[in-house]
């Protein structure tokens, strides 16, 4: 039971993004190169210099009732639909103990955000200023809290093994995963259920991120706002929604007959030290991160064949994760499909590791790599093979592929994972 | 003008049915809020607010304990509304 190396397996998947109300959907929309981004046509958005988002496909409150949605913020309401997906496409009935084929002790779960809960405090605090004090909400601290999507799905299953919310901005959902990879790992749990959230579209993060000069204003053509490795990129475009996966231990998933749809090698982790918020432009420190991915795992940089990057289409940050890859796997990049698949989804904050974990497993579940749109024009220093156009097929044989993300922080988080 | 046991029962029966969803015919004056009507302590905080602007009554935190049933809810309202 506890061992301190044990294999771990991804068994299911489950998204709800600004391309589709599931992962299914949304994985058809990659493929087909749609964005999700579109104007802004709130009344609090007519001012605001980026009037620009990637709004989630299908509104939660079709699909959580009303008395739950309402104890819940939006980003748990994300997370519980993602997670509820992924649950039940892994092949469980019911939650643990009453599907006897997972014990609760041995169930985690692991989901992050990157801001929390924002829209709720912030909108309770308008009803406090405008209504006063026995009209803010009792439930406020649950839903404002970043641990409040972690709990909820841990509640929805029944996860007594450990719930957890790693927080490192951008980098946060793809930290929750790799945290939950070594749970399994070094044997704390069989099963976790894992990934990332975010639900920030509202004036004051928009604002925000604009005073930073880190989004896009492109209000004239969102669809083609979010354009990473284009010379033409100008910063990101803020999208929400949620990406969720169930890792489980090889045996255990084998025990239980479960579909398996990838191998989780393993996470390398590092920071940059270099800045609040830029990231560190010659790569050393998200180069460092794919050293310890290869020291730390089995990981051959030969079977890498796609890389589901980070790129956010800023500036800066595109072309420093491509350093990144040139420098630590050399010639072995020139066979490695880079695929943007923030150009359609927009970027997704704590959410983005979820999302793109799920985009990840499912290249190599269909060996395909989805396409980035938007790339008209390849920034000459954007060094490395990206996909565009139509989704390219991936080799046959064991092939391997990666999920980056970083943060604001310096946060840099990568994960590998294998066809079986 | 104050309302009647019977109209106390029929807007508590709508407070609980819009924060807990249950069916209105279920609020009924045995009935517990937190073991039959999936009210939680945080919920039970929301139907004290809704109750109050409703039948115009103050409902201090201290007394809120004692309202275990609908028929508490709405003896406390009857007596104390304004």
């Amino acid at each position: 039971m506890s061992s301190t190396n044990r294999t771990v397996v991804v068994t299911g998947v489950g998204a709800t993004t600004p391309l589709g109300g599931d992962a299914s959907a949304t994985w058809e929309a990659l493929l087909a190169g749609r964005s999700g981004v579109r104007l802004l046509d709130e009344d609090w958005a007519a001012d605001l210099p980026v009037r620009i988002a990637a709004r989630i496909a299908v509104e939660p409150g079709t699909v959580i009732p009303r008395p739950q949605a309402r104890k819940l913020d939006r980003s748990a309401q994300f997370a519980l639909i993602a997670a509820r997906e992924a649950w039940a496409d892994a092949g469980f009935t019911a939650r643990a103990g009453e599907d006897p084929t997972v014990d609760p002790d041995r169930l985690g779960a692991v989901v992050a955000s990157g801001i929390g809960g924002v829209t709720t405090l912030l909108d309770q605090y308008d009803v406090l200023r405008e209504k006063g004090v026995r009209k803010v909400s009792p439930h406020t601290v649950p839903m404002l809290m970043p641990n409040s999507p972690a709990a909820n799905v841990g509640l929805e299953v029944g996860a007594r093994a450990g719930v957890h919310t790693p927080v490192s901005a951008c980098a946060s959902g793809a930290e929750a995963i790799g945290y939950a990879i070594e749970m399994i790992r070094t044997g704390r749990a069989d099963v976790v259920v894992a990934g990332g959230t975010e639900a920030s579209i509202h004036p004051l993060p928009i604002v925000a991120f604009g005073n930073m000069m880190a989004m896009s204003k492109n209000n004239e053509d969102p669809q083609g706002a979010s354009r990473p490795f284009d010379t033409g990129r100008n910063g990101f475009v803020m999208g929400e929604g949620s990406g969720v996966i169930v890792l489980e231990s090889a045996e255990h998933a084998a025990r239980r007959g479960a579909r398996v749809y990838a191998e989780a090698i393993g996470q390398g982790i590092s920071a940059d030290a270099h800045h609040i918020t830029q990231p560190e432009p010659s790569g050393n420190g998200i180069a460092h991160a794919l050293q310890n991915l290869v020291e730390a795992t089995e990981l051959k940089p030969a079977e890498i064949a796609h890389v589901n990057a980070h790129a956010t289409s800023t500036p800066q940050g595109d072309v420093a994760e491509l350093k990144a890859l040139r420098k630590v796997f050399g010639h072995d990049v020139d066979h490695m499909a880079i695929s943007a698949t923030k150009s359609m989804t927009g970027h997704l904050l704590g959410g983005a590791g979820g999302v793109e974990t799920v985009a990840t497993v499912l290249a190599l579940h269909h060996r395909l790599a989805p396409p980035t749109i938007n790339l008209d024009h390849l920034d000459p220093e954007a060094d490395g093979d990206v996909v565009r156009g139509e989704p390219r097929p991936l080799p046959a044989g064991a092939i391997a592929a990666l999920n980056d993300s970083f943060g604001f922080g310096g946060h840099n988080v990568v994960l590998a994972f294998r066809t079986v | 003008m104050a309302a009647t046991q019977e109209e106390i029962v029929e807007g508590l029966a709508e407070i609980v049915n819009e924060i807990a969803g249950i069916p209105t015919e279920d609020v009924l004056l045995e009935k517990s809020f937190t073991d039959d009507l999936d009210v939680d302590s945080l919920s039970m905080v929301e139907v004290v607010v809704a109750a109050e602007e409703r039948f115009d009554v103050k409902i201090p935190d201290d007394d809120v304990k004692n309202l275990k049933t609908v028929g508490d809810a709405a003896d406390y309202i009857l007596k104390h509304q304004g």
